[in-house]
């Protein structure tokens, strides 16, 4: 029956609602057999609730779905496999405790006993098959972000899926190992499995899919062959209105150094070095751009910086100037509101907004209070001087919220990094450090954050951004420092290398010699 | 010297078996991600239906005028006590896997109840049985310690693995099976993800809910067995008020100790069967009782303390346990 289909799956007006909230309202979506269909959206349009629909996570309130010409019910995971459909999800669904192969087996039926040398050995095979490297009986607490993700596709193909849903596969890889998937991709196209991967980087979309599907605010807008499209019609038919790609990067008057970062050393919880002799300077009117696989040190860097990890050694010199008097300090080793104390303007926004930056149950006003009740005398707070921050803010930074009385919490992912973002650009800082600014933000809220950063660039403020979309922080920075396993691999200038060069750069530590030597290991 | 060391090895034995029992049906239901602090409430559930499943069976046999039978005893309170603390954790698995309420306060509730009718209805039948309830000889032979012919005669070993009540093999063979089902079966293998992380073990097919029910209802009954054990063995028979007291908390600690490993159960189940009875045997001038009373709590928080200390991720309680599970949840 599957030879003859011409469509793998064909999903029918199709609606999902979650309480009040409707994720996808009436879609439609056809996946041709062995084809590879892109589904584009920015975050919050309903890519994944659709395809978990597929998966059997979620269950349609409407609609028809065909699978290979008949029509199906799918009521669980269980029942999509039976149809031969697999799913990678975005966050990895591995027990961390198990080896690959186990993770790999788990939930098929089969012998009562598990037989891991069996296992172990097909499992092997498989991976042989599509070239993957990996080892069965490794636990998944030690494998890096694309070997689980290697777990996740050998999963399905374990399987025997032929119809393979990949949810935002390259949000964590670096551009080689992406540029590795993408010829796994079209060897299982070749081998007749027909795949949707789910994506919003244009580029990518460009690279490997053959048709293109376009969801905007849960609906579907519509399809495109991508040999005859282009990103400008793509990113219209995902925004719904034109929008100018291209990230500003404004001249500015590079400033006086602001801090000074001497071999900075750390360890992580299991005593090993997060950081290692990091070194760097950040200047006044430009924006330092930081790269790196996710895990680098990148967080560790700049909690130490802001005092929130302990360091073993190392120095980091601020100077900057408070209230017109010269400030120059070693902050290492003190606490946040010692250097608060000692006059020293820093900011820093941290990748777990909800977590460290804002007290999810709080509202506006209590949120941004935070910052500054310390400063008030006697025993009472001042709520008025916040509140009006707090209505400033919404007016200035277009935040979409019913009042400063609302729980941050309950915004979505792009205002509450507006609320966090403007507190702490209110403070008017000289150093600003933010760590993955736009992640989870669709394409609008990504560019407020940049023009935010880009103003406050040319205020004479330090920013230190860190990043994962080597596009951005290559359009934003004025100097990119790139980290690899806690190690500064090398400061660049955007300007005059290439992506590759950074990729490399992010998995070798040791500089230009062995990156050249890995370009004629891979050619 | 070398007496005292054999007595206090049986004694620790004795002591621990309950203990072990409580233990291997917490493990099983942490396992499939419900910390179930009710161990004590099914115990006490389980003490108090064995008693009276074997005291209703013999009045029911002698007044149509029979003789008891001691292994037919033995099995009705097995079997009450086992469904007695089946029912206390299908309560649980209710109220936390299908109504999603809050595992530690349920369990805790599960533990308040489980006292109240164990020590309610002890009162009860023994009120009814003018003053106070027992089995009759023939049960309590029963639950003696058992002549292994050949075995129980050899010299030493034989009075020290070989003559103890039935219960402490079954607790022994329990713990070995279930070392088995977690490390080689398939069912063990998916038990273990569900507990770590049921989303990916619903996204990979496994029934969660089922499994979760399952493993956390059977492992209830296994702690009602423990709990029989206390009423049939601890005090041979007789319902004696608040007889588990203490015996389920100890049991969770037990769990944390074993590192969450049926077949290092059996180990530390001795160790903290010796603990409790220790100052029988070895007497300290000058400690007052309580002192040793301390002793097993004092080395579960060592053991707590060493293995936070470590970061084992697989000498750890699974990763899931305590947390309900919601497959759409956003």
């Amino acid at each position: 029956m599957s030879e003859g289909a011409a469509y793998a799956v064909k999903m029918h007006h199709v609606t999902k609602t979650f309480g009040k909230v409707t994720a996808n309202k009436d879609v439609n979506l056809e996946l041709r057999t062995g084809e590879i269909l892109a589904l584009l959206g920015e975050n919050g349009s309903g890519k994944t609730t659709l395809m978990n629909m597929l998966s059997g996570i979620y269950f349609p309130d409407h609609g028809e779905i065909y699978v290979k010409g008949e029509e199906v019910t799918i009521r669980s995971p269980k029942d999509s496999f039976a149809l031969g459909i697999g799913m990678i999800h975005q966050h990895f669904k591995l027990v961390d405790v198990l080896t690959a192969a186990e993770n790999i087996v788990l939930g098929l039926g089969g012998k009562v006993t598990v037989n891991r040398r069996e296992i172990n050995k097909k499992v092997a095979e498989l991976a042989q098959k599509y070239g993957f490297e990996l080892d069965p009986s490794k636990k998944v607490y030690n494998m890096s972000v694309s070997e689980k993700q290697t777990v996740e596709i050998l999963k399905v193909l374990y399987k025997g899926a032929d119809i393979l849903i990949l949810d935002e596969p390259t949000a964590v890889l670096t551009p080689q190992e992406t540029e590795r998937l993408f010829n796994v991709l079209r060897n299982m196209k070749k081998d007749g499995k027909s795949i949707i991967i789910i994506t919003h980087k244009l580029n990518e979309v460009l690279a490997i899919s053959d048709r293109v599907a376009i969801l905007r605010k849960g609906e579907y807008i519509g399809v495109v062959n991508t040999a005859e499209t282009n990103q400008a019609q793509l990113t219209e038919m995902m925004v719904g209105r034109p929008i100018s790609l291209e990230i500003d990067r404004p001249q500015a008057e590079r400033g006086e150094k602001r801090l000074q970062v001497i071999d900075l050393t750390c360890l992580n919880g299991d005593g090993v070095k997060a950081l290692d002799n990091v070194s760097f300077e950040a200047y006044g009117g430009e924006i330092l751009g930081i790269a790196g696989i996710a895990g680098s040190g990148q967080r560790e860097l700049c909690e130490t910086i802001a005092g929130l990890y302990p360091s073993i050694g190392g120095s980091v010199l601020y100077s900057g100037d408070h209230d017109g008097v010269p400030v120059q300090e070693r902050i290492l080793g003190l606490k946040p509101d010692e250097i608060v104390k000692k006059g020293i303007s820093m900011a820093f926004v941290p990748e777990d907004r909800l977590g460290m930056g804002l007290v999810a149950g709080m509202n506006m006003t209590d949120n941004v209070m935070l910052r500054s009740y310390k400063a008030n005398k006697g025993i009472f707070v001042d709520r008025k001087a916040p509140r009006e921050l707090a209505e400033k803010l919404i007016g200035e930074l277009e935040i979409v919220t019913p009042g400063v009385d609302t729980p941050v919490g309950r915004l979505s992912g792009g205002n509450v990094q507006k609320v966090l973002l403007g507190r702490e650009i209110a403070c008017q800082p000289s150093v600003l450090i933010v760590a993955y600014p736009v992640r989870g933000l669709d394409i609008n809220s990504s560019y407020r954050i940049y023009d935010l950063l880009n103003e406050q660039k040319k205020k004479g403020v330090a920013v230190i951004f860190i990043g994962e979309d080597l596009d951005v922080l290559m359009q934003l920075s004025d100097r990119i420092m790139v980290m690899c396993g806690g190690k500064v691999s090398g400061i660049v200038d955007p300007r005059k290398v290439t992506k590759e060069d950074i990729g490399l750069m992010m998995i070798h530590a040791e500089g230009s010699q062995s990156v050249s030597e890995d370009k004629e290991v891979t050619a | 010297m070398l007496n005292t060391l054999n007595g206090l090895f049986i004694a620790a034995v004795l002591a621990g078996t309950p203990l072990l029992l409580g233990a291997l049906g917490e493990i099983l239901t942490e396992k499939s991600g419900n910390l179930n602090l009710g161990v004590e409430g099914m115990m006490f559930m389980g003490a108090i239906t064995g008693l009276a499943g074997s005291y209703y069976y013999e009045q029911a046999v002698i007044s149509a005028g029979g003789n008891p039978n001691g292994v037919l005893s033995a099995a009705i309170a097995l079997l009450t006590s086992f469904l007695a603390g089946a029912g206390g954790a299908l309560i649980y698995s209710f109220l936390t896997i299908t109504l999603r309420a809050n595992q530690n306060v349920t369990g805790l509730t599960l533990t308040i109840f489980g006292t109240g009718f164990g020590n309610f209805f002890g009162e009860y039948i023994g009120q009814k049985a003018g003053g106070y309830v027992a089995v009759s000889e023939t049960t309590k032979k029963a639950f003696s310690g058992l002549q292994i012919p050949g075995l129980s005669d050899i010299p030493v070993i034989g009075p020290l693995l070989f003559e103890y009540n039935w219960l402490v093999y079954f607790a022994i063979i329990v713990a070995v099976v279930m070392a088995w089902f977690f490390n080689r079966s398939r069912v063990g293998l998916n038990l273990r993800a569900v507990g770590e992380d049921p989303a990916t073990a619903d996204a990979a097919g496994i029934n969660t809910t089922l499994y979760k029910y399952l493993a956390t209802v059977i492992g209830g009954g296994i702690c009602g067995i423990g709990g029989m054990y206390m009423s049939m063995v601890t005090t041979s028979g007789v319902w004696v008020h608040d007889c588990v007291s203490g015996y389920g908390w100890l049991a969770v600690a037990l769990v944390i100790f074993a590192t969450w490993s049926p077949a290092r159960g059996i180990i530390v189940a001795l160790i903290f069967g010796g603990l409790t009875i220790m100052r029988m045997y070895i007497n300290i001038p000058g400690l007052p009782a309580q002192i040793y009373d301390m002793f097993p709590y004092i080395a579960t928080i060592l053991v707590l303390v060493i293995t936070s200390m470590r970061q084992s991720r697989e000498h750890a309680q699974p990763k899931s346990c305590g947390l309900n599970y919601f497959r759409e949840e956003r």
